[in-house]
């Protein structure tokens, strides 16, 4: 594919990101962040939060597995998860951290499970996304485009 | 229960059974402790029956609510059910009256049927008896005892005998009445034998009379026949032949009598067995209501997995075979789980479990969401998709988005699915607005629709409504809602509509308008159903008219509580503001919509207006259209057309272009072209030649959010570059943090990232931490910081109790500066670094503590360029000064 064609692709499948909900301002905002001196930005801010989720996701397991669940712990792992995805733009999971947190506070053990549940969902998803995001972005280079953005 | 009606029916249906009764009822056994809930129950006292026996009264006088009530007695046997012919006993006390009494007791202490004497029937004055059964609660044991009996007692069944038309009739049958005089007497008090039937008139001697006993099932009861000849005695044989008949006449009504009991007692029996067979059949439902339940959870949480990892499979290297598979596993995957979540609804209805939430919500972002949904699939047909809200439904609602969103997508979904040509058009309005305007209505005349293609009259799809009928308030059962909404929700569509046999049951469950319809359409046909119990939980109605080959239009309401009036109360999501603040950006402007259908331009115009763009809608382009906007006053800023006016107006719109120019040169709207699919879509550049060649192209459904990323993309250039604000506080805030040392504490890896990168874009040196702790031997004087940014939410030490500490440290070192140094003032200056609070949350509260701990101020997360460059300029400025 020529470098036209993919970058078409790039923006077309970015609009979508934009349009599903699955990313807002902030992260056209963190593109904006990445220039010359810091190339790689935007994809070593993903990389961490990716880390950073996947383990909140995992002590959110391990703390929602307990005889009686510690409702303050979870709470700050679920604040802390919205903190980084607003930071990345990555609204949708920040939605459900916002539900995740009201249904935290009502010490509701089957509700707490299913947002997980669908944050394990939107996350996966997400991670999805922006991995080919990042592969298009990577193919345009590889094909002499210039870095996008 | 069984009903009153349902009784006599029943009974009537049966009464070939029980040949000679003519009648039967059904008494229960209600004690004094219960008779006031029984009397509220059933809506009528108790009445007694002696006074009635004691002065009979004409058959036209009788008057059941005349009758006394009941005295206070220990327990009552109130009739409920009778059939049609003795319904006047209906609410009568069977033990207060005497022979009644008898037998009740004497039935249920024996559990076989028992006979009154003889006596005067209440209303029709004639002689009958009647026949008793107890009813028992449960099955006894033959050898019960009568106390047990007693207690097992649920209540009675009497059938009503009349001896007269009984004896009447068998005689007629035997054609003999001519020759034979009748007597049936009741013998069981010896000496005063009650005379129950009668032929003749005289009583003459009773030499010639044939006595016979009869037996009629009672053993405590002797009735004995008396049979003579009216005639002179005639010929022997004669004699010997009516003997015989006589005999035959005395079995036959013996036989009779004993098969109407067995009767009774078996239907009786029957229908014990019934009532736990129903029982059986209750339970198992909500058992299998349960299992629903519980295995479709179970389902869909692996299936979520399945249908995660399917989406990142997709998005692997796969050749176009493997992403076929991919896709059709995800489709049916997909299928699967609305499936079980349907299912799991209708479990939950049926298990009475569903219950609605009450939080707030954006009605309109809601139906934008749906809206999204269907976008491709109405882009891949060519059908037009709006949705509209009225102005004078809130912005905030309080109420169950989830459950409305389900209502409006299985209707929207149907729409679509049933849609090949024209549109589907969700209208949201204020029950009010529609009860009191025949504007609605005017608009569903042919022609004059979205799409142009005729729908069916809507007000027809409401006819039904009750609250429409009726002039009652709409929702006056609900106490909780403070300050109702009743919206009314339209969704028309121009599809195949519903063929006339099936719409009377479209809203039962797993029913679809044919076999036939699930093989080419999928669904189960219980997503109706689900819709109309969702309604009804809010308080709403639904409805629908169709036309086969035109289009059905199903309309519902529900009731809401106003967002506005008790806001922050609930503790639901936080509305996103961010659609507020992406408005703002184009707050102000105008643009001209150029649109002849006034359906559809009212439907462009709502969602444009939803930007704070102010509209002006004129049909064409031609000269005399648009010379009455006054557009010398009013500056245009976009011109949003339909696609499909493009090319007639190529003409005439650089005539209207060219007049723009003359009264304002620096003017160039901006043109936007509303394109239905996607085949058509010409590639969306902003352009900026005086006649557009390639219009940028806005594709539906219409969305505020969308409409905002298109215009973003083509005015934002301009933004940028002519608008000169956001830039100069970029190119401000480099020259302020060029060079500067700043220290940026978080403990969120990712947020730190970010935010150091924003600050190394204008050029500051960043140095990061992740705890309270590191920040405050970090800050402790003296150091190369310029200044700090801290985040408030930290484990361990958060960000107000590590700035404290660092102002006592810069205390106490400024003063031992002081003392070791003399006082040297602008050292002791420089000792307080600007700590900026880094916060999500901008609440007032936070703004306070922030100052009080000794933060110099604070910027929301994440960083906005003109806020940070606000902040910073503060302490900056007045240190460089």
């Amino acid at each position: 594919m020529d470098v036209v064609q993919l970058k078409r692709q790039l923006i077309a499948f970015t609009e979508l990101l934009y349009r599903e909900g699955f990313l807002d301002e902030q992260f056209n905002q963190l593109q904006q962040l990445q220039d010359e001196n810091n190339p790689n930005f935007v994809a070593e801010v993903v990389t961490l939060f990716f880390e950073d989720a996947e383990r909140i996701l995992n002590e959110l397991a391990n703390n929602l597995d307990q005889q009686s669940v510690d409702f303050k712990k979870v709470d700050a792992h679920v604040h802390q998860l919205k903190g980084s995805s607003s930071s990345i733009g990555a609204q949708r999971i920040q939605r459900v951290c916002i539900i995740f947190r009201t249904v935290c506070n009502e010490k509701n053990v089957e509700g707490c499970l299913k947002c997980l549940q669908q944050l394990k969902h939107e996350y996966a998803l997400m991670k999805s996304k922006l991995e080919t995001l990042f592969n298009l972005e990577q193919q345009i280079l590889a094909a002499g485009g210039p870095p996008s953005i | 229960m069984v009903l009153q009606r349902t009784f006599a029916r029943y009974a009537e249906r049966t009464a070939f059974e029980r040949p000679l009764t003519s009648g039967v009822a059904y008494a229960v056994r209600v004690l004094h402790s219960e008779r006031e809930q029984f009397e509220k129950h059933q809506g009528w006292t108790i009445k007694r029956m002696d006074i009635l026996e004691q002065k009979p009264v004409h058959k036209d006088d009788y008057e059941p609510e005349a009758l006394e009530p009941s005295p206070v007695q220990e327990e009552y046997a109130p009739v409920i059910f009778a059939q049609d012919t003795v319904s006047h006993v209906i609410s009568l006390d069977l033990l207060s009256g005497k022979e009644d009494r008898d037998n009740v007791l004497r039935a249920r202490a024996s559990g076989k049927g028992v006979l009154t004497a003889p006596f005067r029937l209440i209303k029709t004055n004639r002689l009958g008896v009647i026949l008793t059964f107890a009813v028992y609660k449960m099955d006894l044991p033959s050898n019960a005892t009568p106390n047990e009996r007693i207690q097992a007692t649920a209540g009675y069944i009497g059938g009503i005998f009349h001896i007269q038309s009984l004896v009447e009739k068998l005689l007629q049958q035997l054609a003999s009445k001519q020759t034979i005089d009748v007597t049936v007497l009741d013998t069981t008090n010896q000496s005063y034998p009650i005379s129950m039937y009668d032929s003749s008139s005289n009583t003459s001697d009773n030499d010639l009379s044939y006595v016979s006993m009869l037996n009629f099932g009672d053993p405590l009861r002797k009735h004995e026949m008396h049979c003579r000849f009216k005639e002179k005695a005639p010929w022997p044989l004669l004699e010997m032949a009516t003997s015989t008949g006589i005999l035959v006449i005395a079995l036959l009504l013996g036989h009779i009598f004993h098969a109407t009991m067995i009767r009774i007692a078996k239907v009786e029996d029957d229908c014990r067995k019934m009532m736990e067979l129903k029982k059986r059949a209750e339970a198992a439902d909500v058992a299998k209501s349960q299992f629903l339940a519980t295995v479709s959870h179970e389902i869909r949480t692996p299936m979520n997995g399945v249908l995660g990892m399917l989406q990142m499979l997709m998005d692997t290297d796969l050749d176009v075979t493997q992403q076929d598979y991919v896709r059709t596993a995800q489709e049916s995957g997909k299928a699967l789980v609305s499936l079980i979540n349907e299912v799991l609804d209708q479990a939950k209805i049926e298990s009475g479990k569903l219950e609605l939430e009450a939080v707030q919500f954006d009605l309109r972002a809601t139906l934008d969401d749906v809206l999204s949904l269907f976008s491709g699939k109405s882009q891949e047909k060519g059908v037009e998709l709006g949705v509209y809200v009225s102005d004078r439904v809130p912005k905030i609602l309080i109420g169950d988005p989830g459950r409305f969103r389900q209502i409006i997508t299985n209707l929207m979904g149907n729409s679509i699915k049933f849609t090949d040509r024209g549109h589907v058009f969700v209208t949201v309005h204020l029950i009010e607005e529609v009860m009191d305007s025949i504007d609605v209505e005017t608009e569903s005349s042919p022609q004059n629709t979205l799409s142009g293609f005729p729908v069916p009259k809507r007000r027809l799809s409401w006819s039904k409504f009750r609250s429409f009928s009726q002039e009652v308030p709409i929702c006056p059962s609900v106490s909780l809602i403070s300050d109702p909404i009743n919206l009314i929700v339209s969704v028309e569509d121009t599809g195949e509509g519903i063929p006339l046999e099936a719409q009377s049951r479209i809203f039962t469950p797993f029913v679809q308008v044919g076999p036939s319809i699930s093989r080419t359409h999928g669904g189960t046909g219980i997503g109706l159903s689900i819709s109309k119990y969702l309604v009804g939980l809010m308080n709403g109605e639904i409805g629908f008219v169709s036309i086969p080959q035109v289009g059905s239009t199903f309309t519902f309401t529900a009731v809401f509580n106003n967002g506005h009036s008790n806001l922050g109360e609930f503790g639901g999501p936080q509305i996103n503001t961010q659609s507020i603040l992406s408005t703002s950006e184009f707050h102000g402007m105008t643009a001209l919509l150029v649109d002849p259908r006034p359906v559809r331009a009212k439907l462009s115009r709502y969602h444009v207006q939803r930007l704070g763009i102010c509209v002006e809608v004129v049909p064409d382009l031609t000269y005399g259209s648009w010379s009455v906007l006054n557009c010398g006053m009013v500056k245009i800023d976009m011109i949003l057309m339909e696609e499909e006016l493009w090319d007639d107006s190529s003409s005439s719109l650089p005539i209207f272009l060219n007049h723009l120019r003359d009264n304002d040169p620096g003017a160039v709207p901006k043109l936007f072209l509303l394109t239905n699919s996607v085949s058509s879509s010409r590639t969306s550049n902003g352009t900026t030649t005086a006649i557009p060649s390639k219009p940028a192209v806005i594709t539906k459904p219409l969305r505020a959010s969308m409409i905002a990323t298109s215009l973003r993309r083509v005015m934002g250039f301009r933004n940028r570059t002519d608008l000169r604000n956001g830039e100069t506080s970029r190119l401000a805030l480099r020259n302020l943090l060029q060079g500067r040392k700043i220290l940026v504490v978080d403990d969120n890896d990712v947020n730190l990232k970010v935010a150091a990168g924003a600050l190394k874009k204008y050029g500051a040196d960043v140095v990061c931490e992740n705890s309270g702790s590191k920040a405050i031997s970090l800050l402790k004087p003296p150091h190369q910081f310029d200044a700090c940014f801290m985040d408030i939410q930290m484990p361990v030490i958060d960000g107000f109790e590590a700035t404290k500490r660092i102002r006592e440290a810069e205390r106490s070192f400024s003063g031992e500066y002081g003392r070791g140094n003399g006082s040297q003032d602008g050292k002791a200056v420089n000792c307080h670094v600007p700590i900026l609070a880094m916060t999500a949350d901008v609440i007032q509260a936070t703004h306070e503590e922030c100052i009080q701990c000794g933060m110099d101020g604070y910027v929301s997360k994440p960083f906005e360029a003109e806020q940070l460059y606000r902040e910073v300029s503060q302490f900056f400025a007045s240190q460089t000064n």
